[in-house]
């Protein structure tokens, strides 16, 4: 069954806490990645891949670029993940 | 009708010497920062690199290959004038044709089979499979591998992306005939769908036009897609790294030191994670002195790792290249 957004933000949160080293109550639909949450683009690429494998979806190369904020991330793993 | 006679070469291979040379110019971080709106932590954190070393005008990619060589002929124990064959690999030679290898094979006074690869920074592991298969196919006793780049003749003082990367530097193995096994199976490819994931702005022979009417053009230069590549180095490399080792039938437990190209600690990082590789093993880290030098970063951290005695003479050392195509080549072998 799809998960929703909350869902999503959460496991979500667990990762970039895991792989970024930050707090998870940090991680929130508005915040920017590199802005706020101080996530490099490096750390981003783990951050995707550790994010395709928990859910399931495949996120490319180029539709990395346009994930600048959390949300934008939930968005597209909500659309993408498995029915 | 007559049949055509083979030939055998040896049963197996081995590297017999390895030699480096890096060039005299430290450029720091802070020298970096006066070309680029950035700082030493910020390009640590993102490569692990604290100094690079670049080129002098006198330190040509002939006189890097040939110091190189030197060492390593001395430390194999071969003549010049012993190798069947001198295979170079190297993108910053400017000439397309003849090759850098027929003119190092002259310094070295052998008339040998000379020829240069184009495989970028997995060029050397390239490299040693080839001459590997030389000896064992009887084409020559001794052939010697050259990694060799200036890249600063190809970095754009300008991007920030890279400017702080590239380095210069070569270095060199000599490989022959072993008693026992010495180069384990290679594990390698090509994923030509990523070709424009390291490019060089423009080819030799089509120099863009002035962007404004007597402004200089600048280039050609190396270009990378950072994140693109990051993740097809970290990852899809640690599964070709496991294929090296099942195919020479070792495990991560056995090895005495995994040389990875130094393209970006993180990038190491990432690789000795995902391998799972035991704390006991060393690993070649000497990006943070050198930069990037492409197809010269694991002879030279081979060297290195020698010389300091964090890798001991005659154990098992896991090497792998990537970049530039995108290519890879990785193979198991037993140290100098």
């Amino acid at each position: 069954m799809a998960l929703t957004q909350e869902e999503i933000l959460a496991d979500l949160a667990e990762i970039v806490e895991e792989v970024a080293g930050v707090d998870k109550e940090e991680v929130q639909l508005d915040k920017s990645f590199t802005g706020d949450l101080d996530v490099d683009s490096l750390t981003m690429v783990e951050v995707v891949v550790a994010a395709e494998e928990k859910f399931g979806v495949k996120i490319p190369d180029d539709a990395v670029k346009d994930l600048s904020t959390v949300g934008d991330a939930v968005s597209y793993i909500e659309k993408n993940q498995a029915a | 009708m007559a049949t055509i006679r083979e030939k055998q070469g040896a049963a197996h291979t081995r590297i017999m010497g390895v030699g480096g040379y890096a060039p005299s110019r430290v450029v720091t971080n802070e020298e970096v920062c006066t070309w680029i709106d950035s700082s030493d932590e910020w390009i640590r954190t993102r490569s692990g690199i604290e100094t690079r070393r670049w080129a002098t005008p006198e330190e040509t990619v002939l006189e890097m290959s040939v110091e190189a060589a030197g060492k390593a002929l001395a430390a194999a124990g071969v003549h010049g004038d012993q190798l069947g064959a001198v295979i170079v690999s190297t993108v910053s030679h400017m000439h397309q044709t003849p090759a850098l290898a027929c003119l190092v094979a002259d310094r070295l006074g052998t008339n040998g089979a000379a020829f240069d690869i184009s495989a970028g920074c997995a060029g050397f592991c390239y490299g040693v499979a080839q001459a590997s298969d030389m000896v064992k196919a009887g084409s020559a006793e001794y052939v010697l591998v050259v990694g060799v780049e200036r890249l600063s003749d190809l970095t754009d003082v300008q991007d920030r992306g890279t400017a702080f990367l590239f380095g210069d530097g070569a270095g060199a193995v000599v490989i022959g005939p072993s008693d026992t096994p010495g180069i384990g199976p290679v594990v390698w490819g090509s994923e030509g769908d990523k070709y424009g994931t390291i490019t060089q702005t423009y080819p030799w022979n089509e120099v863009p036009e002035p962007e404004e009417e007597g402004s200089e053009v600048r280039g050609p230069f190396l270009r990378m897609e950072g994140q693109a590549v990051f993740r097809w180095a970290s990852y899809q490399m640690a599964e070709v790294s496991l294929k090296a080792l099942a195919e020479a039938g070792v495990t991560a437990g056995d090895l005495d030191a995994f040389i990875p190209h130094q393209a970006n600690m993180r990038i190491t990082d990432r690789l000795v994670k995902v391998l799972g590789l035991p704390e006991h093993v060393p690993v070649a880290r000497t990006i943070a002195e050198f930069g990037n030098n492409s197809a010269a970063t694991i002879p030279l951290a081979m060297e290195r790792m020698l010389e300091d005695g964090s890798a001991p003479h005659g154990g098992l050392a896991l090497l792998i290249g990537f970049g530039a195509g995108l290519v890879y080549a990785a193979q198991v072998v037993t140290l100098p």
